[in-house]
């Protein structure tokens, strides 16, 4: 009611200031409310931002290491194309907003000790959370005793090197980095082949990978070394608008129960139908007695045809049916 | 117009398909101005509440417990109604803010708001005005149509429900537990204890709260703490029996058989609500002090639709009444409370005899208009 980022229970954040990184790339410097935990350089943390009166939920990976001078902390999100919530998020946020954060995630971060040597091969917006570590590196890493890093990033042309600037700058400064960027639009897809010509030794290394699915699958593929020396972490697909959802396997979480259906049968019916204990009132859509949790997938309201459902909304089983395969947690 | 079927029930269709088409414009243009309307509603209603409870810690003043009271009365209202009512109804939950949700929000009141959901939201919207159906008609205590039969309880009843109103809450809360249907079996005596336990559970922390709690802190001034808490409860409640009364019970609103609800459509449904409601006339701040349930057509048709969207939406249900020739049901307070007071004296005595409306009334109301 006064602050709120002094509220208990609902972690908030105030974004401070929002940076251009590239012409659709921006860094958001984010002050976290009461609550927060500090997070480990490389893990993500969900935000849940307003947009036209509904909350909108996505994961980001935090590209700043903790214990700023200034408390902050900062995601770097690419407006990514169709991407509702990226693309309001870089063009639209204005400094004074206040978003929701979750409790920052994630295996995709460094040992304890650190491996002697490491190398980070990053694509696009996969270096968010490899800058967080190297940000990390930079303040506990000593030049003499440091470990032997190299950075492979890939990005279409060097204007588009979202931390470009920086991460020049950085390796010039710093004789433990090594970087190789690669242009893709000119040099082409960075291919295993490159990557063993760039960094002989890179499957004796601990390896860190971001970017796109592609990318990471090729990697793994191509992996010889220790299965845990090689860490790869996906970022969620932007979730794409169905056409046409007629219907698909729907799993109750809770009960283990799961039932094919069509796209035209409320959930509430297709749960029943399961033998799980489905809340139920009026339906018709108008009593909220029905309402489960979404897990995963997308639903239909049988209303207005439209499709719609994030991980973690709260659906109306007895208007609702399945646009494709769901998960449902009751 | 298609042949085979009867022009009036082509246009019960028509005149949903309508209302469907206003609900879904509605719904599309939710937004950032809706979201606003709740959170600021709120927003006020703490600060109300926080400087009514402020003020009557000075109430040795005699002016500052007539204003705390009066604001801690206001707060509750606004509570109970415009806030409360409405998000249990689901009419918030399109922003996905947990904090505002159906599913978590609890209220200053003795009803539990899982319970008042199920009856409430499910056994009365769904079966609105439907004799043995809607428990709401008369509230299983009074008789308000005269196809209730008479008994001579009923001739206490125009005491019973002024006292009804002072401690509306208590009655809706116990009216909830659906004891009536225990001695059938339709209800499980053990689920109805379930439930009272649960109601005294609210009922002791509000009682805990206004009686004991905040009147001890303000020390000296525990008595008149104690009796603005009291006041600023019984206000509340009598204003919102008065509300809700208007809602359903005065002349015009209809009451159906259980007959009317076999094979009901979509249309024929928006109709029963229609007919089954009345609207009370005012300015906005009266509108927000009811809740919206001013506008009692508009939100039984959409009972899902954000309050703050009926007054915008009223003069096209009323446009579309006219145009299908429906009643649209509507008067001042005062005019609608006395019609309200008159069918409780009334129909304590007994009679009049009258059959309600049939399964097929649409025909009868419906003048074609294609």
């Amino acid at each position: 009611m006064i602050n709120p980022l002094w509220a208990a229970g609902d972690l908030c954040g105030r974004v401070e200031a929002v940076k251009a990184e590239t012409v659709d790339a921006a860094t958001l410097v984010i002050r976290p409310g009461r609550g927060w935990i500090a997070h480990r350089p490389g893990q993500w943390v969900p935000i849940g931002v307003d947009i036209r009166g509904r909350r909108h939920w996505r994961t980001f990976s935090l590209s700043s290491a903790p214990g700023r001078p200034d408390g902050c902390v900062t995601i770097t999100v690419k407006a990514a194309r169709g991407g509702f919530v990226s693309t309001y998020l870089v063009r639209r946020t204005e400094p004074g907003t206040v978003i929701r954060l979750g409790r920052p995630e994630g295996e995709f971060v460094l040992p304890e000790p650190l491996p002697p040597r490491l190398l980070f091969v990053t694509a696009g917006s996969g270096i968010t959370p490899v800058m967080a570590m190297l940000d990390g590196l930079l303040s506990s890493v000593r030049a003499v005793t440091g470990p032997d890093v190299v950075l492979v990033h890939s990005a279409p042309e060097r204007d588009e090197v979202i931390f470009g600037g920086r991460l020049r700058s950085l390796a010039a400064r710093c004789a433990w980095l090594r970087l190789h960027e690669r242009h893709t639009r000119s040099e082409g897809r960075l291919r295993p082949a490159d990557l063993a010509r760039l960094c002989p030794d890179w499957t004796a290394r601990a390896v860190w990978v971001c970017g796109p699915p592609a990318m990471l699958d090729e990697i793994a593929r191509h992996w010889t070394g220790p299965a845990d020396r090689l860490h790869v972490e996906r970022f969620r697909p932007v979730p794409v608008p169905m056409i046409g959802g007629s219907g698909g396997r729907v799993r109750f979480t809770g009960s283990g129960r799961e039932a094919d259906a069509d796209g035209s049968t409320p959930l509430l019916v297709v749960g029943e139908g399961a033998g799980v204990l489905m809340p139920s009132g009026c339906r018709m859509g108008i009593c909220y007695s029905c309402v489960a949790r979404l897990r995963s997938g997308r639903v239909r309201d049988m209303r207005t045809g439209q499709v719609h459902g994030d991980e973690g909304d709260m659906i109306q089983t007895c208007v609702s049916a399945a646009a494709g395969p769901v998960e449902i947690e009751l | 117009m298609p042949g085979t079927s009867s022009p009036t029930s082509v246009d019960t269709e028509e005149f949903g398909r309508e209302l469907d088409k206003l609900r879904d414009e509605v719904i599309a243009s939710l937004g950032e101005r809706d979201a606003g309307y709740i959170r600021r509603l709120i927003a006020i209603q703490r600060k109300l509440e926080l400087s009514g409870r402020a003020l009557l810690f000075a109430s040795w003043v005699p002016t500052a417990w007539v204003a705390g009271t009066a604001a801690l009365a206001t707060a509750k209202i606004l509570e109970n109604m415009e806030i409360g009512h409405n998000v249990l109804h689901g009419q918030w939950d399109w922003m996905r803010d947990p904090k505002i949700h159906s599913t978590t929000w609890e209220w200053d009141t003795a009803s539990p708001a899982d319970q008042w959901k199920h009856s409430h939201n499910f056994v009365h919207h769904t079966w609105t005005n439907v004799l043995g159906k809607d428990r709401d008609i008369g509230y299983s205590a009074l008789r308000i149509s005269p196809e209730q039969h008479w008994h001579p309880i009923y001739l206490a009843q125009p005491f019973y429900n002024a006292l009804l109103a002072l401690f509306f809450e208590y009655g809706i809360a116990i009216y909830d537990l659906e004891l009536e249907r225990i001695p059938s079996g339709r209800k499980d005596p053990k689920e109805a204890l379930a439930q009272l336990r649960a109601v005294a559970a609210k009922i002791r922390r509000q009682i805990v709260k206004d009686y004991v709690a905040f009147p001890l802190l303000a020390g000296p001034a525990f008595l008149p703490v104690l009796l603005g808490n009291m006041t600023a409860n019984l206000a509340r409640n009598v204003w919102a029996h008065t509300i809700i009364f208007c809602g359903h019970f005065p002349e015009g609103a209809e009451v159906f058989t259980e007959d009317r609800l076999e094979g009901e459509t979509r249309g024929e449904w928006y109709v029963r609500q229609l007919l089954g409601s009345c609207n009370i006339d005012g300015g906005r701040l009266f509108h927000i002090m009811s809740g919206n349930l001013s506008h009692q057509i508009e939100h039984h048709l959409f009972p899902d639709l954000p309050s703050n969207r009926y007054a915008e939406i009223a003069p096209r249900v009323r446009a579309l009444c006219e145009r299908f020739g429906l009643p649209y049901t509507s008067g001042s307070l005062a005019r609608q409370t006395g019609s309200v007071w008159k069918r409780v004296l009334r129909m304590a005595l007994p009679g009049p005899r009258r059959q309600p409306s049939s399964a097929v009334p649409p025909e009868r109301m419906l003048k074609a208009v294609a």
